[in-house]
């Protein structure tokens, strides 16, 4: 492999809902920083847009900060599908030869990532927070990718000296976006491409919306969190959630044992929030978890362990059992709610 | 048929130990877990046996003492269990692990392949598409639901970020599921005497053919650089008060925010 011979980052971008996603507008602004901090390079920031979209949509990629638009377009193109992107996305690597290819670290891009890495026999990085080239060679192109591990405990920088395309993923919501500029100038290579000669085995069935009852805790100004410490009660959380006006939220130790549903997941491999006040009941405070939700305004933690790390990131902290404060604090809202004057 | 899961033994990351002064981890005293999203899987593989009959082969690459692992799953009802393990697959990233399973999974008959979405260790989840790739297999990830099975095909409910897509695959392929899926049931007493008169059959880099330059250390394209550990610093007021108290300074907290009108 002739690594020389690659160059430039390639950010896929993700639609979702007739727009590009704001996770991949996020790495179009980090691949801008990129190739800035490196202007030795002379690389070029190019965004990869497939699907039977409109022009309108694969330039919004030039107006997050693109040079260039690679638009791979076919009208039967209307939804995901592993294989068919894997093998257009091939396509383009062996065609274009880019350095770098970075892709958000959603869903799909999640599924779509490994498929391509391990087609063309590359390294790939997933759910990265952090980018930069080689600090110790100015001239570099090599990326030193750094993410978490271990659940957060641990950060590691990994890098890929002997494979082209670097691939990583990034985790979304940590990068910046550029501001758009409809005014920007940028090259647009819009390929019509054949999906006929790939055997998709895959079939889309039909699309469910979540019902109702899904919850967006990203939204709540109250979060009122629960982990490993409160087992199978809940139910405790949701009476109090509900007298105080709150959402529940979870640490992954207590979705993964079971206790409450994916959808309440705090931290790294759950969701960011940063609501006024949130209150960690029974959470200890792994990294993982703190990450998530670190940045509220006002954290309230209660955990019967003294020395548990939650108290290291709460304004105030309760050394005591949740599960006998939280009816208690549920009774004294309801007293106050129901006073006469 | 044939069922394989894909599992892997996993530190418990929330009894995880840092070294601060040199940014590694603290192995010793850490108890080891099957991973989340696998053990789901599991559960998954041994309800399609119950109800359309299948055996179901446990498959993981890890040290020796994974074995304890395997042994936990053929005490849940795993029929049959598979621990490639040799010094020269260690240190592998999640490519040459692909090359490793997709070695062995090659030499053995299989309708249907079963991985946890990821691994809370690394969190990747890029192991299940890479072996699928590795086998030419079509995939589907983030399984939260099996709708349908037959010989022939699959339905799965796909859980997305806003919504779930319902999707069929024929046989054979590879879904990876969430652990959310389905809750594992316990071991079994008959399960757990069995346990230990069954054989693990232990794979060694002797019995798959495989180039030695695409796995373990060597093979992996990704190296880690370095790691670190990221400071947490207090400034909170940790207050020891009995229940009645604790409730009340929670609730004056939320009046003084104008969280709590009449």
């Amino acid at each position: 492999m002739n690594i020389a011979e690659y160059k430039d980052i390639y950010v896929f971008c993700e639609e979702r809902e007739n727009k590009i996603h704001d996770s991949s507008l996020e790495l179009l602004g980090e691949a801008v920083r990129l190739v800035n901090d490196r202007p030795s390079l002379n690389y070029k920031v190019v965004g990869v847009v497939i699907g039977d979209h409109s022009d309108e949509l694969a330039r919004i990629a030039g107006h997050y900060g693109a040079d260039k638009v690679i638009f791979l377009h076919n009208e039967k193109l209307k939804h995901y599908s592993t294989e068919i992107y894997t093998e257009l996305f091939m396509d383009v690597i062996k065609n274009d030869k880019p350095d770098i290819i970075l892709i958000p670290a959603t869903v799909l891009g999640r599924d779509l990532a490994p498929r391509i890495a391990a087609r063309c026999d590359t390294g790939l990085t997933a759910d990265a927070t952090k980018l930069d080239f080689d600090p110790e060679n100015k001239e570099s192109a090599l990326l030193y990718v750094t993410r978490p591990a271990f659940g957060g405990n641990l950060f590691g920088t990994i890098i890929n000296e002997t494979k082209r395309p670097q691939m990583t993923t990034i985790r979304p919501g940590v990068m910046e976006p550029i501001h758009k500029d409809t005014s920007r100038e940028f090259q647009f290579d819009k390929r019509e491409v054949s999906i006929d000669h790939i055997d998709d085995k895959v079939r889309l069935i039909e699309v469910l919306q979540r019902d109702n009852m899904a919850v967006d805790i990203t939204k709540a100004d109250i979060i009122l969190s629960g982990g490993r410490g409160i087992g199978d009660n809940f139910h405790v959380l949701e009476e109090c959630a509900k007298m105080i006006g709150a959402e529940v939220g979870a640490s992954r130790g207590a979705v993964d044992k079971g206790f409450i549903g994916k959808d309440h997941q705090v931290g790294q491999t759950g969701k960011t929030v940063r609501p006024k006040v949130y209150i960690a009941c029974g959470i200890s405070g792994a990294v993982q978890h703190l990450a998530g939700m670190e940045k509220s305004d006002y954290i309230i933690a209660i955990n019967k362990d003294p020395e548990a790390a939650i108290f290291s990131v709460a304004n105030i902290g309760l050394v005591g059992d949740a599960l006998e404060i939280l009816p208690l604090l549920t009774e004294e809202i309801k007293i106050y709610r129901e006073r006469p004057y | 048929m044939n069922i394989l899961v894909l599992l892997k033994q996993v530190p418990d990351t929330t009894e995880m130990k840092i070294d601060k002064e040199k940014g590694t981890l603290i192995r010793e005293g850490v108890p080891t877990i099957t991973n989340p999203d696998d053990l789901a899987g599991m559960e998954v593989a041994l309800r399609l046996k119950d109800q359309y009959g299948a055996k179901v082969t446990a498959v993981t690459m890890g040290p020796p003492q994974a074995e304890n692992m395997l042994r936990e799953l053929y005490a849940m009802g795993a029929d049959d269990a598979v621990l490639l393990t040799d010094r020269k697959f260690s240190g592998a990233d999640t490519w040459a692990t692909s090359n490793t399973l997709a070695a062995y999974i090659k030499q053995v008959d299989f309708d249907l392949i079963i991985a946890g979405r990821q691994a809370i260790d690394g969190d990747t989840a890029q192991v299940g598409p890479q072996t699928a790739e590795k086998l030419g297999l079509p995939q589907i990830s983030y399984i939260d639901d099996v709708l349908e099975f037959s010989k022939e095909k699959i339905v799965v409910k796909k859980a997305l970020e806003n919504n779930y897509e319902v999707l069929e695959c024929p046989l054979p392929c590879v879904i990876t599921t969430l652990s959310t899926i389905a809750k594992p049931r316990y071991m079994r007493v008959m399960g757990i005497s069995h346990a230990f008169e069954k054989d693990v059959t232990i794979k060694t880099f002797d019995d798959l053919n495989i180039d030695p330059a695409i796995i373990g250390l060597k093979g992996s394209p990704t190296k880690v650089k370095k790691t670190f550990t990221k400071e947490v610093h207090s400034n909170s007021d940790i207050l020891n008060l009995d229940g009645k108290a604790s409730a009340r300074k929670v609730a004056e907290i939320l009046m003084d925010m104008n969280f709590i009108g009449k």
